[in-house]
């Protein structure tokens, strides 16, 4: 089962929405409409567009990423091997943790990769045992080392 | 945490506002109003606390967090190495400098499951592209890489992002 691109056709102006507002969005009484001035776009325009875009799920969120690292919590990759008859119990027994921010199904015998955002760093290792628990499989932590790049910025390419 | 002082540790206040926001912003005219009201704050104490975030890296930007396959992402590969550790920071650096490269980590092994201590992840339109990538990946490391794999994601799970209990 692979994932498809959503039955919905971008506009030319949705393909801006997306190449320029993935950041810099403004912190000021009326950010839509200085968003929507630099895009050539009405605020309501923007806003109404933005919308559509949540609903058809272009956009996961629109709002802040957190780095939870610079709280004071933790941030660490896992992994575990699911059966493959018991995958999807698995995968709602792992993403039933408030914790959990994002889980990807990969090819690999480590077919479940997810993510582990704590408040404290403490609070990784109870929401493994609690996953180890849950699931009865071991879970592998990759907690990085060490942070060579990152940013997640791809612009519409359909 | 050893050093707490070097952290721009948040605040009760801010953790409020991180709960308020981290399922999105209010998709109103004034949306920094909005927060205002709901949290019992005025409007430039929200402006205030979320550019003081901004500034200490506790928000690493605000902004719009596509669905990298609705978009036409559709082949997403986590590209996996195992590189020399006296090698791995010098060519970590290089890997991450690449222009396709969104995400590059250095990791530790779980050996035997799992020897790869780099991660790169590359994306693209079809597995060909990804897999053109991972090759400039491997030249890139040449001798220094024992080993490498491709884990392209075929299901996202869930894809929330943070979420502290309110």
């Amino acid at each position: 089962m692979r994932e498809r691109p959503v039955d919905f056709e971008l506009a030319a102006v949705d393909r801006k929405i997306l190449a320029k507002l993935q950041g810099d969005f403004p912190i000021c009484e009326r950010p839509y409409a200085v968003a929507a001035e630099q895009l050539g776009l009405a605020e309501d325009e923007l806003l109404e567009r933005l919308r559509r875009l949540l609903d058809n799920k272009v956009l996961t969120r629109f709002g802040p990423m957190f780095q939870v690292e610079q709280m004071g919590g933790a941030f660490v990759l896992a992994a575990l091997a699911a059966p493959e008859e018991s995958y999807d119990e698995v995968a709602a027994q792992v993403n039933a943790l408030p914790q959990v921010a994002h889980n990807y199904r990969r090819e690999h015998a480590l077919n479940m990769w997810f993510v582990l955002a704590t408040e404290t760093p403490a609070g990784i290792a109870e929401a493994i045992a609690r996953i180890e628990r849950d699931t009865g499989l071991p879970v592998y932590a990759f907690p990085k080392e060490r942070e060579y790049f990152v940013e997640m910025k791809l612009e519409a390419r359909l | 945490m050893n050093a707490p002082n070097l952290k721009p540790l948040i605040d009760e206040c801010d953790r409020a506002l991180i709960v308020a926001t981290q399922g999105g912003l209010p998709l109103v005219a004034r949306p920094y109003h909005a927060l205002a009201e709901q949290l019992g704050l005025s409007a430039d104490e929200v402006m205030r606390r979320l550019r003081a975030m901004v500034d200490g890296g506790v928000i690493r930007r605000i902004g719009a967090v596509p669905n990298h396959y609705a978009i036409g992402w559709t082949a997403n590969g986590m590209t996996v190495w195992d590189v020399d550790d006296a090698l791995v920071d010098q060519l970590g650096q290089q890997v991450g400098a690449l222009d396709f490269v969104t995400h590059c980590y250095r990791r530790p092994r779980a050996r035997p499951v799992w020897p790869y201590n780099l991660f790169a992840m590359v994306h693209g339109a079809s597995r060909d592209e990804c897999a053109e990538k991972a090759g400039q990946i491997r030249a890139l490391l040449g001798a220094a890489c024992q080993g490498s794999d491709i884990l392209y994601s075929t299901r996202i799970l869930k894809k929330t992002g943070l979420r502290l209990g309110s």
